[in-house]
């Protein structure tokens, strides 16, 4: 696992050296609040901005932003940073292993926006109605304990976005008042959003390679043919 | 042939017989002519979409076509059902329906029996299908069927009363409770001296025909009342589990139930098989009787459907609140000023 | 809308709320009932476990996950191309406006505007996706009511809208017509005129169904005061779009975060709020809604500028690095897609923010004391369909 991204991996897109001050405003404040439990952040100015707290902070977090007026509650996930061991690209990895080819080499992983450090990554976005403006919540959990406290008692919509994101990447929600699975049986094995749980439909029928692209109109030929 | 008609005395089995063939073909008569021309034809107009077109001339067969393929399909009794009252429960809805037509007059002597106490007579024999209904919730072990027999009994109980007290009004302005001699009452009446269309009873018993009317839709499970057979909450109620021929019947017996209120609303209000200009005692009624009061019947049905394919459903308990706070104080108002008006006028 | 400013009361106030509407006291043995996946009231496989006592809810559970199709899942394995094509199956009677907040949001991150002639036309079947699907909506909650012949005037009028998507995108449910960088192609003749006619058919239809339905006794006895949710807890939950406006939160992403690609500021319409936050609220909402959409149509319709419908983009599309969030106001709600992209053919996470996702899982909340018919007003009138929930 690599680590590209620090603490302060704050860059405004050098090109544009346009500042948000909206923006700015409401990461200062939130930075204020939580302290030393904002580990990173992003901001695309006029446009959205990235928190990243530590895992005890982010229930802490989300009180905080409630606190701040951010009250209608968008969505909770995650993402898992690992590269597909399947391969990046349609060819799939499966068809190789099958056929006998070696594997490729696996990718460096790489975090978003705001960094990050490990492989799961929570992600959660909350509104305000009177600013206009959303926050991305994220935050890293470490892959021996995939443990996080629940946001339901602060937003009670989060409460069915973690039964999805128990049972898609095998997360556990202190605190949560009806952990049961949503989506799946209860008898299900895996987590399907985990990058290393295999799409079975590609095993049983391998990606034929992109044979449909269609010409844009109005577009010569200079952009190349397929890959 | 009239006269011939009227001297035609047949001996007591034979008229028995005759009565019951009537009956028992008059009944799914009624009902595929109201299915037919309101259910499919005038529902499929007022909901501006085409009915059926293919089975017969212009769809007519229909009908036909739905039942052959009802009595097609296999009598299932779910697992867990009480078989035998799961099974007769229809054929006691039947039953109340087929009562219902002895009573109804189609002409001073064409009518099963001329009973003297005729409207005591329909009304107590009308609640008699709520038992079939709860036998039917009960014994289908379902609970969607248990809930809809459940409401089905509250409701149909709590519509006997108002339109009890309806009815009452139309009693005693005609001093009778004979059907036959409230048609004749409304006939031979007239209106301050005139006597050109006789007196029907709608024109004073209006707020009773509309109590009456309420509380048919109510007793039909019909909308705005079809809350016992709500498809969209109980999945159509205690006909749930009911299949092939025995879901026939109920369909059966609810549209010949219709059929019939609706005749006895034109008995009670519109009166009845008579038309004015034609006196009672005409030979004619024979023929014409009949005829006359299906023309009433279909007046007062395309009533009843029409509030039928309109309105949305009420509550339970809305419902309930209805019949107690609004249309049974209404009713006994109406009987109040019904029997004040007849001592003094 | 009152402020809370300890965040745990919600949860509290909620508590109460629904305590308050159930007597605890005179709790007896109830009765389980389960309706669903196949209830006609459902539309769709949603399951609702309901605890009953007498003909009242104790507790709603709904189950969902019977159309759970994994497009969190398939979408990192197809391209973006791809991905439109399967996106549009997550609200289909509204489809076209789930391709568009992808789209933009494949377009922030590559840095590709759509021509004007192609936002002008994308807002407007963007609009008429909407009448599609809320036109549908009015009917369908009447024939919940028991009111058959609402359902059916909607089917018959919503084919104007339909016959309009399809003429212009060759599909009636599933138009797939939106693609990075502009549309597919431009309209066929005559079609600004006909979408007039269209218009204006459904105007008609919105007053018919006005008198017919949502002005009726009934209905209203049937919706009125019943399911009522307050802004808060609407907000915490995540309702979004007109069960929000319906609580009297002032909020339309057409309006108030409109990302670039849609025109909207160029149409004068107006966001309609109710302040009862029950199931007539909703409905009344929706109907407003339904005559704004069409009012923005007829409006663009006058104003589309010529030019092309597509940007130049390469053939093939592969996003650069980033990610982006980019919702739109959808029939249902707020749909957004949040897109990890690693450079590739294929996009690496997508998270797909639903509106009915948010906005049934409040059922639990929001059923409990009411009665099992009330029970039905309430998930009529909070409108979900079962692609936008399970996705």
């Amino acid at each position: 696992m690599s680590q590209l991204s620090s603490a302060d991996t704050e860059t405004p897109e050098a090109a544009a050296p346009e500042i948000d001050e909206a923006r700015e405003a409401v990461l200062a404040d939130i930075t204020a609040r939580l302290g030393d439990g904002v580990v990173g952040s992003h901001i695309r100015p006029g446009d959205d901005l990235w928190v990243r707290v530590d895992r005890a902070n982010w229930v802490a977090a989300a009180e905080a932003a409630k606190a701040m007026g951010y009250r209608f509650f968008d969505f909770l996930s995650a993402i898992d940073w690992l590269p597909s061991p399947f391969g990046r690209d349609m060819d799939s990895q499966e068809d190789r292993i099958v056929s006998g080819t070696p594997a490729k080499e696996p990718e460096a992983m790489v975090q978003g926006y705001a960094g990050g450090e490990s492989r799961f990554q929570l992600l959660a976005r909350v509104y305000s109605i009177s600013a206009g403006m959303g926050i991305t919540f994220k935050c890293d959990l470490p892959d021996d304990d995939l443990s996080v406290a629940t946001w339901s008692n602060v937003y009670a919509g989060a409460n069915w976005h973690e039964r999805e994101a128990r049972e898609m990447f095998g997360f556990t929600f202190d605190g949560h008042p009806n952990m049961i699975n949503l989506y799946l049986p209860a008898d299900f094995v895996g987590h399907p959003l985990r990058k290393d749980f295999p799409l079975l439909a590609r095993r049983v029928r391998p990606w034929p390679g992109i044979v449909d692209v269609e010409p844009m109109p109005g577009v010569a030929d200079e952009e190349g043919e397929g890959e | 042939m009239t006269l011939l008609l009227a001297s035609f005395a047949p001996p007591y089995w034979l008229s028995t017989l005759i009565k019951v063939l009537v009956v028992s073909a008059v009944v799914p008569t009624t009902a595929l002519i109201l299915g037919m021309v309101f259910l499919f034809k005038i529902m499929s107009w007022m909901q501006s979409r085409l009915g059926p077109q293919e089975a017969g001339p212009r769809g007519t067969l229909q009908l036909l076509a739905d039942g052959v393929k009802f009595l097609q399909k296999e009598d299932i009794a779910p697992n867990g059902a009480d078989r035998w009252v799961f099974k007769v429960a229809p054929l006691v809805v039947l039953m109340s329906t087929l009562l219902l037509y002895v009573a109804l007059p189609a002409s001073m002597h064409l009518v099963v029996a001329n009973l003297d106490v005729g409207v005591f007579f329909v009304l107590a024999i009308s609640s008699l299908s709520v038992i079939g209904v709860l036998m039917a919730g009960w014994a289908s072990a379902s609970k969607y069927s248990l809930m809809g027999a459940l409401r089905a009994a509250g409701q149909l109980i709590a519509y006997e009363l108002p339109m009890v007290l309806a009815v009452i009004g139309v009693v005693i302005q005609a001093g009778t409770m004979s059907l036959n001699g409230i048609v004749l009452a409304q006939n031979n009446g007239a209106i301050f001296g005139w006597g050109g269309i006789g007196f029907p009873y709608i024109l004073t018993q209006f707020l009773g025909f509309f109590i009456f009317i309420a509380a048919v839709q109510a007793e039909l499970t019909q909308p705005p009342f079809d809350m016992p057979v709500a498809e969209s909450e109980i999945v159509s109620g205690y006909q749930v589990e009911y299949t092939g021929f025995r879901f026939l019947i109920f369909f059966l017996a609810e549209f010949a139930t219709a059929f019939a209120f609706a005749a006895i609303a034109a008995v009670m209000f519109l009166g009845g098989w008579a038309v004015p200009w034609l006196p009672t005692s005409s030979d004619w009624y024979y023929v014409l009787g009949p005829i006359v009061l299906f023309a009433k019947v279909m007046i007062v049905a395309f009533i009843i459907f029409w509030v039928r394919f309109t309105y949305p459903r009420f509550r339970e308990d809305q419902l309930q609140s209805l019949a107690w706070k609004v249309l049974i104080p209404l009713a006994l108002v109406n009987i109040v000023v019904t029997a004040v008006l007849k001592v003094v006028l | 809308m009152t402020a809370v400013s300890d965040p745990q009361s919600v949860a509290a106030l909620a508590a109460e709320a629904v305590d308050n509407r159930v007597n605890l006291d005179f709790e007896t043995e109830g009765m389980t009932l389960n309706m669903g996946p196949q209830h006609p009231a459902t539309h769709g496989t949603l399951r609702i476990i309901a605890r009953l006592d007498g003909e009242q809810v104790i507790s709603a559970e709904p189950m969902c996950g019977y159309m759970h199709r994994g497009y969190e899942k398939l979408t990192e394995v197809r391209t973006y191309p791809q991905i439109n094509a399967l996106i549009n199956r997550i609200d289909w009677l509204g489809s076209f406006a789930n391709e568009v907040p992808f789209i933009l949001a494949a377009e922030k991150l590559m840095g590709v505007e759509a021509p004007p002639r192609a936002q002008w036309i994308r807002t407007i079947l963007f609009e008429m996706s909407r009448i599609a699907n809320i036109s549908l909506f009015l009917g369908d909650f009447g024939l919940q009511l028991g009111g058959m012949t609402a359902g059916f005037y909607a089917f018959r009028d919503r084919e104007w809208v339909l016959n309009q998507i399809e003429s212009a995108t060759g599909g009636r449910f599933h138009p797939n017509f939106d693609r990075i960088g502009g549309l597919k192609d431009d309209l066929p003749k005559g079609w600004i005129e006909s979408s007039h006619t269209a218009m204006d058919k459904l105007l008609a239809f919105c007053d018919e169904l006005e008198d017919l339905l949502v002005g009726n006794e009934i209905f209203q006895a049937r919706t009125r005061g019943i399911g009522v949710i307050p802004a808060e807890i609407a907000l915490s939950y995540g309702l979004s779009g007109a069960n929000l406006r319906a609580s009297g939160v002032d909020w339309d992403l057409r309006r108030d975060n409109c990302p670039p690609g849609l025109v909207y500021d160029k149409a004068d319409w107006k966001v309609w709020t109710h302040p009862d936050g029950d199931c007539f609220a909703r409905t009344w909402v929706r109907l407003q809604e339904t005559r704004e959409a069409a009012k923005i149509v007829k409006q663009l319709l006058d104003t589309i500028p010529s030019g092309p419908v597509m940007a130049k983009v390469p053939r093939i599309i592969k996003v650069p690095e980033g990610e982006a969030y980019v919702a739109t106001e959808n029939p249902l709600g707020e749909m957004g897609y949040y897109v990890v992209s690693k450079g590739d053919l294929v996009p690496f996470r997508v998270k797909i923010r639903s509106a009915s996702f948010n906005n049934i899982s409040i059922v639990p909340w929001v059923a409990r004391g009411a009665y099992v018919p009330d029970l039905i007003s309430i998930l009529g009138s909070l409108y979900f369909i079962l692609g936008d929930i399970d996705r």
